[in-house]
């Protein structure tokens, strides 16, 4: 009998992944693919940020694959200069919130944007980003 | 049903580095609370042990501290809602007595973040939020609550000079408590020396005196009902309202970044139980956390309106001497925040206070008071109020 193959392909998402198995896996092939996707319910038409599998709305597990495109206006942000253990390399990074409208999406600031270059309203873009250590996130630019 | 009272409470010294094992630390809590409800082991029916598990090496505690303390055989529970898990047991051992299964309950909450290295101790608080989905991006807890800060910096003006404000309030009343981690002064200028270890940066807009001391320490609440509580106790605290809320774990999940809605949830749950309001409030403990956290405890409790938190500082009212105290053990953010202790010497300080035993802590005359305690970043709300 062959070995039965695990799908642990969250295991690549951000500089330390807590997660390897996931029913919303393809997140993160689409991420390689660079497009940032949440999942809405074929149901209630729901979108879901983070991606989930199952709606709570409708106890129905049918969902679609939806891009993140578009502005969002950055909601709230900080810029850590500790960080968890093997987060160390990353330092200093700037968590944040950007708010689509019918949803927000939590992740990053890219590197490259100074202090002076954010504020809080500000419009902004999710893109997919590779990391030093080879793993994937996705980060928010200026728009 | 009759009224749930309180006829004992205790707190280990809240300390870094606690010099023994988890079930000797948390005996100093209960041994506290019984002495001061001057009963015996055999006295109580139940026990409901809380803590933050990922802390612990050893697995499931209640059955370990059950024995220690000489309650086998009655039954023991566990209860954990991050770092208002004692809160959270507080009001299982009120429904269980209210629901008439015991008569005298025991909440023993405990600590030892020693267990495990500071680096390693960051790390498990960041995975009290979604580890899915923003673990990976290197969350840690101050950098959650800075977000809030910011939020509320960007829409009422508040600035960090305001938090440092709440910082040195907390250090004025760490100094007179001798269970307190951090019994040194904080003053105003430290904020403004670069030089000084106050004023660096840890998450923007977030610096180190901001945030709340870690520690080593353990907590216990005895509770019984109106009969036996009488029965037992001379100056009984009654529980005049209970209240919890939750949300979505994941920023994303959220609409309000000015305030945390379990707080203003859990606390209209307990002003409506207790028949209230926040006016008739004399003296209140709130999770402080970080600096931001007080602050939109204020205004989430309706001891100021939304953005004017900022000016009940500055005034000074939450002040021993003010209109309506907070914090005057110093806080979490002085006395220290044992995780699963934290609710319980929160609920300590004031039935001490309403008993009119706080020593130089003591708030003139107090009738009724209020604890607030959230669990992880505004995920867990639980308020209590307290009445003679």
């Amino acid at each position: 009998m062959a070995k039965k193959e695990i799908d642990d392909r969250f295991k690549k998402f951000g500089t330390v992944s807590f997660t390897s198995i996931s029913k919303v896996n393809d997140f993160v092939d689409y991420l390689e693919k660079g497009k940032v996707m949440a999942t809405k319910c074929k149901d209630c038409g729901q979108i879901f940020f983070p991606p989930r599998a199952d709606c709570c709305n409708c106890f129905t597990s049918n969902m679609d694959w939806q891009e993140v495109t578009g502005k969002g206006k950055l909601l709230s942000y900080s810029k850590l200069e500790y960080g968890p253990v093997g987060f160390g390399d990353d330092l200093p990074y700037s968590i944040a919130l950007l708010d689509f409208g019918d949803y927000k999406v939590f992740g990053r600031l890219a590197s490259e944007l100074s202090d002076q270059d954010v504020a809080v309203g500000m419009e902004m873009t999710v893109e997919a980003n590779t990391l030093p250590n080879g793993q994937i996130n996705y980060v928010f630019k200026k728009a | 049903m009759g009224k749930v009272g309180i006829i004992g409470v205790g707190q280990s010294a809240f300390v870094r580095g606690y010099p023994g094992s988890i079930r000797e630390l948390a005996f100093e809590g209960f041994k506290e609370a019984m002495t001061d409800a001057k009963i015996s082991a055999k006295d109580i029916d139940a026990s409901v042990i809380c803590s933050s598990p990922e802390y612990d090496k050893q697995r499931s505690p209640a059955g370990t501290l059950a024995e220690y303390f000489g309650l086998t055989p009655q039954p023991t529970f566990y209860v954990e809602t991050l770092c208002s898990s004692s809160s959270t047991g507080l009001k299982l051992a009120y429904s269980m007595v209210k629901a008439g299964l015991h008569d005298v309950v025991a909440v023993v909450g405990f600590q030892k973040m020693s267990e495990i290295t500071s680096a390693e101790s960051q790390e498990r608080m960041g995975r009290g939020a979604d580890i899915q989905w923003e673990s990976p991006f290197g969350t840690m807890m101050p950098a959650y609550y800075a977000m809030y800060a910011r939020a509320h910096m960007a829409k009422y003006g508040t600035t960090s000079e305001d938090l440092a404000r709440i910082r040195v309030k907390a250090a004025t009343y760490g100094q007179i408590n001798e269970k307190a981690v951090y019994r040194k002064a904080v003053t105003f200028d430290m904020f403004s020396d670069p030089e000084n270890a106050m004023s660096a940066p840890v998450a923007s807009p977030l610096r180190v005196g901001d945030c709340c001391a870690n520690a080593d320490g353990s907590s216990c609440v005895i509770v019984a009902n109106e009969e036996k509580a009488k029965a037992l106790c001379k100056k009984p605290v009654w529980i005049l309202g209970v209240g919890a809320a939750s949300t979505a774990v994941n920023m994303a999940g959220r609409d309000l970044f000015t305030g945390l809605t379990v707080g203003e949830q859990a606390g209209a749950e307990a002003y409506k139980m207790a028949g209230i309001g926040p006016k008739d409030v004399d003296v209140a403990e709130v999770h402080d956390c970080f600096t931001i956290a007080e602050m939109m405890a204020y205004e989430n409790l309706g001891f100021a309106k939304p953005g004017e938190g900022k000016d009940l500082i500055k005034s000074k009212e939450t002040y021993k001497e003010g209109s309506i105290p907070v914090n005057v053990d110093g806080g979490l953010l002085s006395k220290g925040h044992p995780i699963g202790a934290t609710g319980g010497s929160q609920i300590r300080t004031i039935v001490l206070q309403l008993r009119d035993e706080a020593g130089e802590m003591q708030v003139k005359d107090p009738q009724i008071g209020l604890v607030h305690n959230i669990g992880g970043v505004g995920l867990y709300g639980n308020v209590t109020i307290l009445g003679r």
